[in-house]
C-alpha cells in the first residue's frame, strides 16, 4: 500500500500553505502562467540564494514545504521527474558560448544547467544521501518518477520518499513554443480556458512534491493505487479501450470511480479525446479539470494528483475545477487522466485511505 | 521482495562509438588497444583547435542513411546515434510480439543541445528552423527510438548526467523485477555538442590530449559521443539461445556533496558500489573486474579509487576505465560501459586502462594496463557518476549453463 503522507504546491494559485483549499482563485489574462513564488528567505541561506536559479529555489522550497508537511526532515529516496530542468540555465550559457564565440566562456551557468541539480540540490538541503533519480521524458516525467518511487516502496529499502514534478516557463521557450503553435493565438483568460474554440493552450509552470510511504500517519491524504502511461494510440477508440483495460486490470468499474480530474487544456484540436470520453466511459461521472489554474507544463500531473489529494482529505470539490455537477456523497476513488497532442497519455487511480 | 527469484536477462546489444559501428568494431579496436579519439572534424567549434574527442566520423546525414529513419524532419544526431544502437540490439528478437510488455529506458544529457546550440537565435527571432523546435528537450530522441522501433508502451529518459544510462539499466531491471514489463531496451545516447565542450573546458577538467585515468599526472577527461542499447528480458520470456549475460545487480547512491563534484572520501562511490553487491548476492570476492567510471579528472578518479579501496580492501579485482579508448560518452557512457562489461564475460578479457604510468599518491591501487586474458570473468562491476554526485554501478553476471 502507498500512502500520501505529505504534500507542497506551488502554483500559478494561491497553493502554498493555504489552508483555504482553492478558495482564492487568480485570473489571468496572458499565455503564460507563472507561479506564485514564496519569500525564498525561508527556505535558503541568503549567500545560497544570490546563486540559485529559479527552478532550483522552486524544487527546494515545495520539497521543504511538503516534507514540513509530512513532519519529516529529511527523506529516504528522491525522484524528481522535469521535462526542462534547468534548460533556462543550459539556453543562456549556450548564448554565451555562441556570443563570445567560445571564448571566456564562466562555467557558472554550465554547472547550474545540470538536468539533475534540482533532485541534487533537494539532496545537499536535505543531507539525504541515498536514491536519486530525475526523470525527463516530457509529459511522462512526473509519472515516472511516481513508478520509481512506488518500486522503490515495494522493495522496502526505504521508507520515506520525496517525489515531485518541477518545471518553469520563461520568456525564451515561450516564445520558442509559440512559434509553432502551443499556445492560442490571442490573449487567453484563463478562467475561460474551454470557451475559445481555438488551436493551442496557455503555458504554465509549478513544483508539486508528495512524500510517500508504505504506512499510513494521521498526516494521510490519500493512497495512490497505481500509475500507467501509453503512447501513440492509433485512433479515440484505442484510447477508450486501453484506459478499459487498465480498469479491468485494477479490477475497478467506471461506476466505482466517483470523480475523473482531466487534463483539457482548451486545445481544439487534441480537447476532442477528452470530450469523447467524457460522453462515452465517463458519461457517468463526476467531472473536473484543473489546466485553467496551472496552464500546461510537462509536469502538470503533478498538480492534478495535489488535487486529488486535496479533495479526498477535504472531501469537497472545488467549484472552479468542476465541468459538471453530478451530486455526490462520498469521494473515494479517483481517476486522473491527462494526455498532451495525442502523443504520451497517462493514468493515476487514487482512493481514500481508510 | 526475493530479487533472485525473478532474474533479469541481457538478451541483445548494439552500440555505435568513436571505436565505430557495432558490437564486433568496438571489441575489436579494444583487444587492438587503439584509442578512438581523435581531432574533432564533424561538430563545428573553436575549440577543435585545441581539443580532441571522442567524435564518430560520420556527418549527420550519413548517420541518416545508416540509421534508416523514415521521417528525418528535425532530427537531431543524438536521436539517429540511438537509433543505430538500438536496431542492432534487436536484430535478432522477435521485438513486435504485442503479448511482449515492450518499454524503452535510455539515458541522455546532451540531447537538447546540439539543435538548439546552432539555431537558438532563429528560435528566438525566426521561422527558419521551426523544425528543430521540438528537438530542444531530453525526451524527444527517446520518442523517435520509440516510434522507429513500434514501442508503444512504457517508455522514460532519465537525466542524471554521466550516470544517465546507467540509471536508465537499473531502473529497466527494476521495472521486470517488479513484473511491470517484460522486456525493455535499456541504453543511452549522447552527441558531441559546443556546449559540453565549453561547459567542461571552463571548469578546467578538459585534457588536450588522450586523457590518463588514475594516473598521477591526470589532466581531465576527452568528450566522447556515442550510444548503446542492451535489451533487457525477464526470466519468463527470455530464450536460452538469446540470453548474453545477467544483469545480476545495481545501486545508487547520492553524495549530498557538492553540484558538480563528487566527496573526495569516496564515500558516495563506495555506498553505490556495496549496494549493487548487496543486490547481487555476491561476495566482493567473487568480482573478477570492475570498469570504472575513470573519466581522467582529479576529483572523480581519487574518489572512485578510494571508493574502491574501501569496499574491496588494498587487494581489488583489476580494474580499468575504457575512457581512452571513447571518451566521456556523458549521458550515454553507462550504457557503452555496461556493453564493454558484456563483451569482457563473453570474452575473459580485461580491457587495459590506456596511457596510465604512474600511480596516484593517495593510493597503492594500479588499474590494468594490458589487455588481460588468462583469467575467468564471470562478474563485472561498472561504475557510472555523475553531477551532483549521483552514483550508479551496475554488476553483470555469466550465465552458467
Amino acid at each position: 500500500m502507498i500512502y500520501i503522507n505529505g504534500t507542497a504546491n506551488i502554483s500559478p494559485q494561491p497553493t502554498l500553505r493555504n489552508d483555504k483549499f482553492l478558495a482564492d482563485i487568480k485570473q489571468y489574462n496572458t499565455n503564460m502562467l507563472q507561479c506564485i513564488e514564496p519569500d525564498y528567505s525561508v527556505f535558503f541561506k541568503a549567500i545560497a540564494l544570490r546563486r540559485m536559479s529559479r527552478v532550483l529555489k522552486l524544487g527546494w522550497a515545495a520539497a521543504k514545504s511538503c516534507l514540513d508537511d509530512a513532519g519529516l526532515k529529511a527523506p529516504d529516496s528522491i525522484c524528481v521527474g522535469s521535462g526542462k530542468g534547468c534548460f533556462k540555465n543550459t539556453e543562456m550559457f549556450m548564448s554565451l558560448v555562441n556570443e563570445n564565440e567560445e571564448k571566456f566562456v564562466p562555467p557558472s551557468l554550465f554547472i547550474q544547467s545540470a538536468h539533475g541539480s534540482i533532485a541534487a540540490q533537494i539532496a545537499i538541503q536535505s543531507g539525504c544521501k541515498n536514491y536519486n533519480m530525475t526523470y525527463a521524458q516530457r509529459t511522462f516525467s512526473f509519472e515516472s518518477a511516481l513508478i520509481d518511487a512506488m518500486m522503490l516502496l515495494q522493495e522496502g529499502k526505504h521508507k520515506n520518499i520525496l517525489v515531485g514534478g518541477v518545471d518553469e516557463i520563461e520568456e525564451s521557450q515561450f516564445k520558442t513554443f509559440d512559434r509553432i503553435g502551443h499556445y492560442k493565438d490571442t490573449n487567453t483568460n484563463n478562467l475561460k480556458l474551454l470557451t475559445y474554440n481555438s488551436k493551442g493552450t496557455i503555458a504554465g509552470e509549478g513544483s508539486t512534491f508528495f512524500l510517500l510511504n508504505n504506512h499510513p500517519t494521521e498526516k494521510t491524504y490519500a493512497r495512490i493505487k497505481s500509475v500507467y502511461t501509453f503512447s501513440n494510440p492509433r485512433n479515440n477508440t484505442t484510447t477508450k479501450e486501453i484506459i478499459e483495460a487498465f480498469l479491468e486490470r485494477e479490477n475497478l468499474s467506471m461506476k466505482e470511480v466517483d470523480l475523473v480530474i482531466l487534463g483539457l487544456n482548451g486545445d481544439a484540436e487534441f480537447d476532442s479525446i477528452y470530450y469523447n470520453l467524457m460522453t462515452t466511459l465517463f458519461s457517468e461521472n463526476r467531472q473536473t479539470y484543473y489546466k485553467h489554474l496551472c496552464g500546461e507544463y510537462h509536469t502538470s500531473s503533478a498538480f492534478a494528483l495535489w488535487l486529488s489529494s486535496m479533495i479526498i482529505r477535504h472531501q469537497k470539490i472545488p467549484k472552479i475545477v468542476d465541468l459538471n455537477e453530478k451530486p455526490l456523497k462520498e469521494i473515494n476513488n479517483i481517476l486522473i487522466y491527462n494526455q498532451y497532442q495525442n502523443i504520451n497519455h497517462s493514468l493515476i487511480f487514487i482512493t481514500k485511505h481508510n | 521482495m526475493n530479487q533472485r527469484k525473478n532474474k533479469v536477462f541481457i538478451t541483445g546489444m548494439g552500440i555505435i562509438s568513436a571505436l565505430g559501428i557495432g558490437v564486433q568494431q568496438n571489441l575489436e579496436r579494444l583487444i587492438e588497444g587503439k584509442s578512438g579519439i581523435g581531432p574533432i572534424r564533424q561538430l563545428k567549434t573553436r575549440l577543435s583547435n585545441e581539443l580532441i574527442a571522442g567524435e564518430i566520423h560520420y556527418s549527420n546525414e550519413e548517420l541518416i542513411d545508416l540509421s534508416g529513419i523514415k521521417n528525418k524532419e528535425g532530427i537531431s544526431r543524438s536521436a539517429l546515434l540511438g537509433i543505430i544502437a538500438a536496431r542492432e540490439a534487436i536484430q535478432n528478437l522477435d521485438f513486435n510480439n504485442p503479448k511482449i510488455r515492450t518499454g524503452l529506458i535510455s539515458g541522455t544529457t546532451a540531447e537538447a543541445m546540439t539543435n538548439i546550440e546552432l539555431y537558438l537565435k532563429d528560435f528566438l527571432s525566426n521561422n527558419n528552423r521551426n523544425e528543430f523546435i521540438e528537438s530542444q528537450d531530453w525526451g524527444f530522441s527517446t520518442e523517435i527510438i520509440a516510434k522507429e522501433l513500434g514501442i508503444t508502451g512504457y517508455q522514460t529518459t532519465i537525466n542524471t548526467a554521466c550516470s544517465s544510462a546507467a540509471n536508465a539499466i537499473m531502473t529497466g531491471a527494476r521495472m521486470i523485477k517488479h513484473n511491470l514489463l517484460d522486456r525493455v531496451l535499456v541504453g543511452g545516447t549522447d552527441a558531441l555538442s559546443k556546449v559540453m565542450l565549453n561547459g567542461f573546458h571552463a571548469l578546467m577538467i578538459v585534457d588536450p590530449e588522450i586523457s590518463k585515468p588514475f594516473d598521477r599526472d591526470r589532466r581531465g577527461l576527452n568528450i566522447g559521443e556515442g550510444s548503446a542499447f542492451l535489451v533487457l528480458e525477464s526470466e519468463k520470456i527470455a530464450h536460452e539461445k538469446n540470453i548474453i549475460c545477467e544483469l545480476r545487480g545495481y545501486g545508487n547512491s547520492n553524495d549530498a556533496y557538492h553540484l558538480t563534484a563528487l566527496s573526495p572520501d569516496g564515500k558516495g562511490t563506495a555506498m553505490a558500489m556495496n549496494n549493487a553487491i548487496t543486490e547481487s548476492g555476491l561476495k566482493t570476492t567473487a568480482i573478477n573486474y570492475i570498469n570504472a567510471h575513470g573519466t581522467g579528472t582529479a576529483n572523480s578518479d581519487l574518489s572512485e579509487v578510494l571508493g574502491i579501496e574501501n569496499v574491496f580492501g588494498k587487494n581489488p579485482p583489476s580494474f580499468s576505465s575504457t575512457k581512452p579508448f571513447t571518451g566521456h560518452t556523458l549521458g550515454s557512457a553507462g550504457a557503452i560501459e555496461g556493453v564493454f562489461s558484456v563483451l569482457s564475460i563473453q570474452n575473459n578479457l580485461v580491457f587495459p586502462n590506456l596511457n596510465f604510468s604512474q600511480k596516484m599518491d593517495e593510493t597503492e591501487l594500479i588499474p590494468e594496463t594490458a589487455l588481460e586474458k588468462a583469467i575467468e570473468i564471470n562478474h563485472v562491476l561498472s561504475n557510472s557518476f555523475g553531477f551532483g554526485g549521483n552514483n550508479t554501478s551496475l554488476l553483470f553476471s555469466k550465465v552458467l549453463s
